[in-house]
């Protein structure tokens, strides 16, 4: 039942191993997360179901190479590129070696697959952007590859910009700790924690057993963040952007997508440790930087692929945006309804509401008002240290 | 004894279908390298395309006892791996004290033996009654939390169980493991790692017909091929819950329970329920759309004829 540790050594024919060995090196490239321990596996499943039928010989890889859902495409479009006709794939990665500057632009069909193609290459950025990211880096501006261009903040001076960043990087979300059902040893509790208190009483010389006892485990509820990136919020966009680095890296179960014209999860994206990294992939991830919004159609987007795999277990909302809708609050009252039920608690933190004379006039912001539980200003380090005041109580407010 | 493993995919297939279990050939694929490889195999995909069934089938086609872990929220060893029968421990104790003579160090050994031991599904699996190592079928596991995650992790990789008291319990065969998931949320690539992954897709037309026609022999030809070319419709349009293989097969028995030979608005329209599990959806059905879809099943089902 165990693998063979020579397994390459069992195959018959002479080219087989070397090739699953390439294949396997080109799926790691285009991102599948397949070690070298996954190229025995590999070896062992087609020694198993043999070569004789295509269809099984690619199911047998794929059972071994795969392990998520989103990965199957990849694979799939490697499968048919590298064991169809190796020529395609060598003239592929020819065509997208790095090129003359400038030739990239003039070039208007890459070939098909090109999510692959690029992954063999070494990221290259386009060339547009590249002196713009030289000026960026100069000026100790916030990330590298800044998508935005906020006037508001290009008139700090570098220092302050630091301070910003610093605290926002010290900021915590205290959201109150739940009680799972999950349960743990403790002085004092519901039950007694009758193992423990048997183990004890072998143990314990004197003629009484203490008992233990067992408490409830808690701990923060999942956070699920959803930031509005449209033209609208584009000056707040570059702190949001920090504030929410901070707070996926804060802890276990933080979810973040942002969206204007689509929904984006960008959680992997903001999962490395180095701010300036981390928002270089978002900008990279996300293409509808700065322009319409269409919060009803993205949240219509969000109950259907995400709420169900993120709203588990009492989760908390963020809602991050100026309720300033392109479609006029189309839908978005339906949709912000679902959400807030699907939810333990739906916060809203809008920049607007900085504003004295704020109004609730808007359509999309009478849309979602009726149904938040918080609803809190959202436009400087200042509010966003309220916010995380705001999250330290204990109370839960329901609606209605 | 049990039944032998099958030789290859074509046998696995068989094994499959003898049991009323009608699998892609992909699917059988990877069940036969699950086998072949002592690998688990998890599954994933939508609720109600027949992942659980695949245990179930694989149980009884291999003639091996099914053990079932249904996994929830704050899962725990306990209930999940084993616990010491406190009560018969403490009428132990207290016996013993009545008898007197035993000391404390023999009374210790003899309340951690075995017999006061209860065996939960993963212990079970492991250290089978009957000898015969089962299928073990850990269903739902997005339902659970991360730490039971960690800790099956280290059951699956060593197919072993560390007692405190009592030592290791190392299992002599390696049970059959199937694991599904309804991506509720994403477990772990660890876990997955350590595994054979398959998500089940809905099926095709025409692999669904096949389904209903075992499944559900009572109806005819006719209402079979437009209760299956109507689901495949719905499950294009955009619904927040499309229906799965088990819906189909349930809409199906409910149309025969009352009597239809083909479908009709009106009949789709009272039976929604069956098909479809949320109110937005079949708010979404009106019986306009119904009856378009149903013209359009009608039609395609007589033209697959």
């Amino acid at each position: 039942m165990t693998l063979p540790a020579t397994a390459p050594a069992l195959l018959p024919r002479g080219y087989l191993a070397e090739n699953v060995l390439h294949f396997v090196r080109l799926l790691r490239a285009a991102g599948l997360p397949v070690g070298p321990a996954k190229v025995i596996d590999a070896l062992a499943a087609v020694e198993a179901v043999g070569v004789a039928h295509r269809e099984d010989f690619r199911a047998a890889l794929g059972a071994v190479l795969v392990c998520r859902q989103d990965h199957l495409a990849i694979f799939e479009q490697a499968f048919d590129l590298f064991w169809k006709n190796p020529r395609l794939l060598e003239r592929m990665v020819a065509s997208q070696l790095p090129p003359v500057l400038g030739r990239l632009a003039e070039e208007d069909d890459p070939p098909p697959p090109s999510r692959l193609a690029e992954a063999l290459l070494p990221r290259r950025p386009p060339p547009a952007d590249d002196e713009q990211e030289i000026d960026l880096d100069a000026a100790h501006t916030f990330s590298a590859r800044e998508v935005l261009q906020t006037k508001d903040f290009a008139t700090m001076t570098t220092d302050e910009l630091a301070q910003v960043k610093a605290m926002l990087a010290r900021l915590r979300l205290p959201i109150a700790e739940l009680p799972q059902r999950r349960t743990r040893v403790a002085r004092a509790g519901p039950r007694v924690d009758l193992r423990t208190t048997l183990r004890r009483m072998t143990g314990a010389s004197r003629d009484l057993a203490p008992l233990a006892y067992r408490a409830r485990v808690r701990r923060p509820p999942p956070l699920v963040v959803l930031c509005d990136i449209s033209g609208s919020m584009d000056r707040y966009a570059r702190m949001l952007l920090h504030f929410l680095h901070a707070i996926t890296n804060d802890r276990h179960r933080v979810h973040t997508l942002v969206f204007g014209t689509r929904l984006t999860n960008v959680t992997r994206h903001l999962a490395h440790r180095d701010v300036d990294v981390a928002l270089g992939r978002v900008a990279a991830a996300v293409d509808d930087w700065a322009g319409g919004t269409r919060i009803g159609a993205c949240l219509a987007d969000f109950n259907r692929r995400w709420s169900r795999r993120l709203l588990g277990q009492n989760a908390v909302v963020l809602l991050i945006t100026d309720g300033l809708d392109a479609d006029g609050g189309e839908g978005l009252a339906f949709e912000i309804e679902r959400l807030a039920k699907s939810c333990a608690r739906l916060v809203w933190l809008n920049p607007l509401l900085r504003y004295a004379g704020f109004e609730a006039r808007p359509a999309g912001i009478r849309a979602i008002l009726p149904f938040v539980d918080e609803f809190l200003p959202v436009h400087n380090v200042a509010s966003l240290r309220d916010l995380a005041a705001a999250f330290d109580t204990t109370r839960r407010r329901r609606r209605r | 004894m049990n039944a032998p493993l099958p030789v290859d995919v074509e046998a696995t297939l068989a094994l499959l279908a003898a049991q009323d279990y009608v699998a892609e050939r992909r699917l059988a694929t990877a069940v036969f390298l699950a086998l072949k490889l002592g690998r688990p195999l998890f599954l994933e995909g939508e609720a109600g395309v027949g992942k659980t069934e695949v245990a179930k089938v694989l149980a009884q086609g291999l003639a091996r006892p099914l053990i079932r872990l249904q996994c929830y929220e704050g899962l725990d060893a306990a209930a999940a791996v084993y616990e010491w029968n406190y009560p018969r421990q403490m009428i132990e104790i207290r016996l013993a004290e009545a008898a007197g003579g035993a000391t404390r160090e023999a009374m210790a050994q003899d309340i951690f033996a075995p017999r006061f031991l209860l065996k939960r599904p993963l212990l079970e699996a492991i250290d089978p009654a009957g000898g015969v190592a089962p299928v073990l079928l850990i269903d739902e596991l997005d339902r659970t939390d991360e730490p039971f995650e960690a800790y099956l992790l280290e059951v699956l990789s060593d197919f072993q169980v560390s007692i405190p008291e009592l030592g290791v319990v190392r299992a002599k065969t390696p049970p059959i493991v199937v694991i599904t998931s309804n991506r509720t949320r994403e477990i772990h690539d660890a876990i997955k790692r350590r595994c054979l992954y398959h998500w089940v897709d809905y099926p095709d037309a025409a692999r669904e017909l096949a389904i209903v026609r075992r499944k559900c022999p009572r109806a005819p030809e006719r209402l079979a091929r437009e209760v299956v070319a109507f689901t495949q419709r719905l499950r294009s349009m955009d619904l927040f819950k499309a229906p799965g293989v088990a819906e189909t097969l349930d809409w199906a028995e409910a149309l025969v329970a009352l009597d239809r030979i083909a479908l009709d608005p009106a009949a789709v329209h009272d039976t929604l329920g069956v098909l479809l599990k949320y109110q937005d959806d079949i708010g979404a059905l009106s019986p306009e759309v119904a009856a378009r879809i149903v013209a359009e099943a009608q039609a395609g089902a007589a033209a697959g004829a």
